[in-house]
């Protein structure tokens, strides 16, 4: 796999313990030279120390870490090329926004000119290029980020991590914030890493990305692939919305509380569970085809560009366009269609 | 807002008076022109002019000075060196604790403890070589000994307020230890040090029991001075002397707390 991926990272068989507690349990991950990769999990699952691995600033128990071809499994934080932008931004208070930008390449002992035409054009990029003179507590929390991300950048890393980056903003700036993120990125061509419990966060930014559970890499792909087929019912709840159907294997699909359903996959186990998005199921007046289920309207809940409906039997989460009004009481017909089902892993 | 009652008001300024009307006694009869007794006679500083043609006087200032200032610095390189070293360095749990005890020790223990602790380390260490006789050596290494721990326990609260954070993102920028100590820690943890150095700078200037206990005959301190001529009776010069170490205590203590007040790069909070 390293003839494949040159500029990229490789990591292989970590494991973490702090004393008792194993923090990651062979975690093995490819991230891809250009691409923009999110560790997605829970508080406490193991993604920042596994960041924290990535960046030198913790060492693992065994495992490999390979960048661009080269081990750095033991290579101190000083010299790897690897930068990160903190959850805290971590800014140092006593240094003009300008000397933030520059601290990386001042302790290289880059010449001034060098230094200097480097900084302003991070700066110019980011739209700080007036707080230069600034102190870091002069500035608002996206500013803060935006001087982080350029402290990062200047030293042109190959590959730049970043620790829950938007966690210290407010809802509104933070949808601003993931799509300039995305564009930098782009942009620049640059490998990012970042990690994240917010799931929009993570389908927003992501080229691919991993879903971690308890020191384990559950799942990992594109986004639309961890989204559209989970793998666990973890993964499933996590990462969006989704309703789980207890399921006994039958041939050619499934008995549940809905009758039989025809499922496109076979299950692997003989009683599982089955995972179906909100906003796939079909709902109308006319019995469809096939897995077709009556239900009836016990909750409307508006949600601005959709409803979520809650129907029993059930009780089923559906998610329909506004301009179909449903009132509690209303007897509809559901379609949860083969197609839209997917088989989870777990054993029920 | 909520007035505050009257007796709490009266309890505060009782209080108050009760620490500094003394003080402000000893000042006030400092520029009394009366030899003794507490009748005002008229206002001089001739007081003031006799103590600095006292040459005993001038010696025992001298020598505070000189031990203060001595003892002062090296505490302070000590102290923050042994804060930064039990604060950063990955003690296990247990030793950290340990180590958290032995510091406070000096803090809490009666001056005389101490004192006599030292008087016996200095009569074995005599046997070695006659630099351990009585005198301003042994007066320095015994202040040393009380001033880095309070250095130490002031440089460390300012570690723990720092964190973490920028000694790592720091590192992640490529700093070596020698460029991370000079361009991060030392410029965020100088409010610290100024103070602890400051606070361990008053401790040794009126520090009598240590001082009593580890002087020579050519090492008198302004407190033991003091101490021997108020046994001779209280003149006005001991008032003039009281109210000048007084004057220069409160400057440092203003100063300090002025210091700590400002934040990280040296500008005031708004």
């Amino acid at each position: 796999m390293t003839s494949e991926n040159k500029g990229g990272l490789i990591i292989e068989g970590i494991n973490k313990r702090f004393g008792d507690v194993e923090v990651l349990k062979d975690v093995t991950l490819e991230v891809r030279s250009g691409e923009f990769f999110t560790l997605l999990g829970p508080s406490g699952c193991g993604k920042t120390t596994l960041l924290r691995i990535i960046a030198g600033l913790e060492l693992p128990d065994t495992g490999r870490i390979n960048l661009c071809g080269q081990d750095i499994t033991s290579l101190p934080a000083t010299k790897r090329q690897v930068n990160t932008v903190f959850q805290s931004y971590a800014l140092f208070p006593h240094l003009s926004i300008f000397e933030n930008v520059a601290f990386g390449l001042r302790s290289r002992k880059f010449a001034d000119e060098v230094v200097t035409e480097r900084v302003e054009k991070r700066l110019e990029m980011l739209g700080l290029l007036d707080m230069g003179d600034r102190y870091p507590d002069q500035l608002s929390g996206g500013q803060k980020q935006r001087v982080a991300l350029a402290r990062a950048l200047v030293n042109e890393p190959e590959i730049l991590l970043l620790d829950e980056p938007m966690s210290a903003l407010d809802a509104k700036l933070r949808a601003k914030v993931q799509e300039d993120l995305r564009r930098i990125q782009r942009r620049l061509g640059r490998t990012f890493l970042m990690v994240t419990h917010d799931q929009s966060e993570a389908l927003v930014c992501s080229d691919r990305l991993a879903v971690m559970h308890e020191g384990r890499v559950i799942q990992y792909g594109h986004p639309e692939e961890v989204y559209d087929f989970p793998k666990t019912r973890f993964v499933a709840e996590f990462l969006g919305a989704a309703n789980l159907i207890e399921a006994k294997k039958v041939p050619g699909g499934a008995d549940t509380r809905y009758g039989i359903l025809r499922l496109d996959e076979e299950p692997s186990w003989t009683r599982g569970l089955l995972a179906i998005r909100p906003e796939w199921i079909r709902i109308g007046e006319k019995q469809p085809g096939e897995n077709g289920v009556r239900a009836r309207v016990s909750e409307v809940i508006y949600r601005g560009t959709s409803f979520d409906l809650w129907l029993e039997p059930g009780p089923l989460r559906v998610r329909t366009s506004s301009y179909r009004h449903f009132r509690p009481g209303d007897e509809v017909w559901l379609e949860l269609a083969a197609d839209e089902l997917t088989v989870l892993e777990d054993d029920a | 807002m909520k007035r505050t009652h009257p007796i709490i008001t009266s309890l505060a300024l009782l209080t108050m008076g009760f620490l500094y009307l003394p003080l402000l006694g000893v000042a006030v009869f400092s520029v009394n022109s009366a030899r003794r007794g507490l009748v005002w006679k008229e206002f001089t500083f001739d007081w003031y002019i006799r103590l600095f043609s006292n040459e005993r006087i001038l010696e025992a200032a001298w020598n505070t000075l000189l031990l203060a200032v001595i003892s002062t610095i090296l505490a302070t390189i000590l102290g923050t060196v042994l804060a930064i070293g039990m604060d950063r360095f990955p003690w296990s749990k247990r030793t950290r604790n340990f180590l958290d005890i032995v510091l406070h020790i000096p803090v809490v223990i009666p001056d005389i403890i101490l004192a006599a602790a030292l008087v016996v380390a200095f009569g074995l260490l005599r046997v070695v070589s006659s630099l351990f006789d009585p005198g301003l050596l042994n007066m320095i290494i015994g202040h040393i000994t009380f001033q880095i721990a309070f250095v130490a326990l002031v440089v460390r609260s300012r570690l723990v307020a720092i964190g973490r954070d920028v000694e790592e993102a720091a590192r992640d920028l490529f700093a070596g230890n020698w460029y991370l100590l000079r361009r991060v820690i030392l410029p965020l943890l100088m409010p610290g040090i100024v103070a602890g150095a400051m606070l361990a700078f008053t401790l040794s200037l009126d520090d009598f029991v240590i001082s009593f206990f580890t002087a020579g005959p050519e090492s008198q301190t302004l407190p033991l001075y003091i101490f021997a001529a108020v046994r001779r009776g209280v003149t006005p010069q001991i008032h003039a002397l009281s109210t000048l170490i007084m004057i220069i205590t409160v400057i440092i203590a203003i100063s300090t707390e002025r210091l700590t007040r400002k934040d990280l790069f040296g500008r005031e909070k708004k």
